[in-house]
């Protein structure tokens, strides 16, 4: 199954453009998922309608891959929390992966590293 | 309607008759008049269709069939326009009542700092749109105790508002307590956790200053670490602190630290919304707060708090994206 959904927002001057692009790769009960681009006020409705549409008692696993996330605020990491809370209710198994630095460090300040499956971006930079 | 109609034909038949540029601008301004009496766009197409009829002495009857069908279509987009101006009324409606809000909470949520002669306090918090996602609370009790909590909801607008006056409420019912910051943000967590939708959480900062002792006891949950400036030395440190948002799970215990605080030593508690700058890494800013802060260290803490300000946004074409606060406690 693949699905690919995106969304451009303009600001009023036009310069600045965000864009935040989501798919969905499923293998038998693992369902990984890629996100790309800037998770914030604008485009966090976009992810968390996305992530509120996985069936998660058909899964056994979902990974979110944060590897291509340049931006994200406190509102994505809501949307985050609220998925890992939904997941975890239904006994279900968030991992995240790909964290930059940044992201690494918003996670580890906000103490939600210790509570989250979270690996980092193995890359070497 | 007759004397739209006769106004109408007129301008017509000057225009058929003449064909001038003159004639058309006739036209759109009796439109004008038409839109700001609410003509419904069908009505505008029968009077039309009169004025054809009694200019050319009636109308061939297929071409008045095509008049009625057109008359039909367009009921369709009067409907449409009737909704759009209903919506533009509810509109001005949301936005009067949006202020209304705006207002309250900005007496519900006010800070008031203390003046005390044992510690220098200083604070801005700036909001990014109408309603502010951050709070400082102070308190001063007869203990000679100064407490401060600065608390940062996710998201912003009306939703955080309505959040944080819930963070009030409790730190004002915490606040009779004698409690310890550690145990501050365990109730306050459970409070929040129990109220609020699953995306929903709050940063926060809980400090105790003894001011006999110059001790703080501080406490922090998921909280963009403070800074603390020891005059001794020169130098910065981070107050790590590996705490929890508030609102996540329902049953989390906080770390709690304590400093000593020295003449001239400063703690300098922020929200995101100033470490967070686009295009920069936190790490950098971070060290920029640091470098501006120390150029300003001879100042008073209100003072150091408003050039801050000032200078963090200069940097960012006074353009800030997020809720701004610094709370400076300086002894």
């Amino acid at each position: 199954m693949m699905k690919k959904s995106g969304i451009i927002l303009y600001s009023h001057g036009g310069a600045l453009n965000m864009e935040l692009n989501i798919h969905f790769h499923k293998e038998n009960n693992i369902l990984k998922v890629f996100i790309e681009g800037e998770i914030d006020t604008f485009t966090a409705p976009k992810l968390r309608d996305e992530l509120e549409a996985i069936d998660i008692d058909s899964l056994v696993f979902i990974e979110l891959d944060l590897s291509k996330v340049v931006y994200m605020d406190s509102t994505g990491l809501g949307v985050i929390v609220a998925i890992y809370k939904k997941v975890t209710r239904q006994d279900g198994n968030l991992k995240l992966v790909g964290l930059s630095n940044r992201l690494e460090r918003l996670f580890a300040i906000t103490g939600l590293s210790e509570l989250m499956n979270i690996e980092a971006d193995v890359k070497v930079v | 309607m007759e004397q739209l109609l006769r106004d109408y034909k007129q301008f017509l038949s000057d225009y058929i008759t003449n064909l001038k540029e003159q004639n058309l601008y006739n036209g759109q301004n009796y439109v004008r008049q038409l839109i700001q009496k609410n003509v419904a766009p069908e009505d505008v197409i029968n009077i039309h269709r009169k004025a054809v009829d009694e200019i050319f002495d009636g109308l061939p009857e297929s071409l008045s069939h095509a008049y009625d069908f057109l008359i039909e279509v367009m009921v369709q987009y009067g409907l449409k326009t009737r909704e759009h101006q209903s919506l533009l009324v509810q509109k001005e409606e949301l936005r009067i009542e949006m202020d209304i809000a705006a207002r309250i909470q900005n007496i519900l949520l006010k800070t008031t700092i203390p003046k005390l002669e044992k510690l220098d306090i200083g604070m801005i918090s700036e909001p990014i749109r109408k309603m502010n996602g951050d709070y400082v609370h102070f308190i001063y009790d007869e203990r000679n105790d100064l407490s401060v909590a600065v608390a940062d909801v996710v998201g912003k607008g009306v939703p955080a508002a309505l959040c944080m006056s819930m963070v009030k409420n409790g730190l004002e019912t915490l606040e009779y307590g004698n409690y310890e910051p550690s145990y501050i943000l365990q109730v306050l967590n459970r409070i929040i956790e129990k109220s609020v939708d699953d995306g929903m959480f709050v940063s926060s900062f809980y400090g105790r200053y003894d001011l006999e002792k110059g001790i703080l006891t501080y406490s922090s949950a998921g909280h963009e670490p403070a800074l603390y400036f020891n005059s001794n030395d020169g130098s910065f440190y981070d107050l790590e602190s590996k705490g929890l948002l508030l609102g996540v799970m329902p049953e989390v215990k906080y770390p709690q630290f304590n400093i000593q605080l020295e003449e001239n030593d400063f703690i300098m508690i922020v929200t995101d919304g100033v470490t967070e700058i686009r295009n920069y890494e936190v790490a950098e800013s971070r060290k920029l707060l640091k470098e501006i802060a120390f150029t300003l260290r001879h100042l008073s803490a209100q003072e150091m708090c408003e050039k801050i300000y000032v200078e963090l946004q200069r940097l960012q074409d006074y353009n800030l994206n997020d809720d701004f606060t610094i709370v400076i406690l300086k002894k």
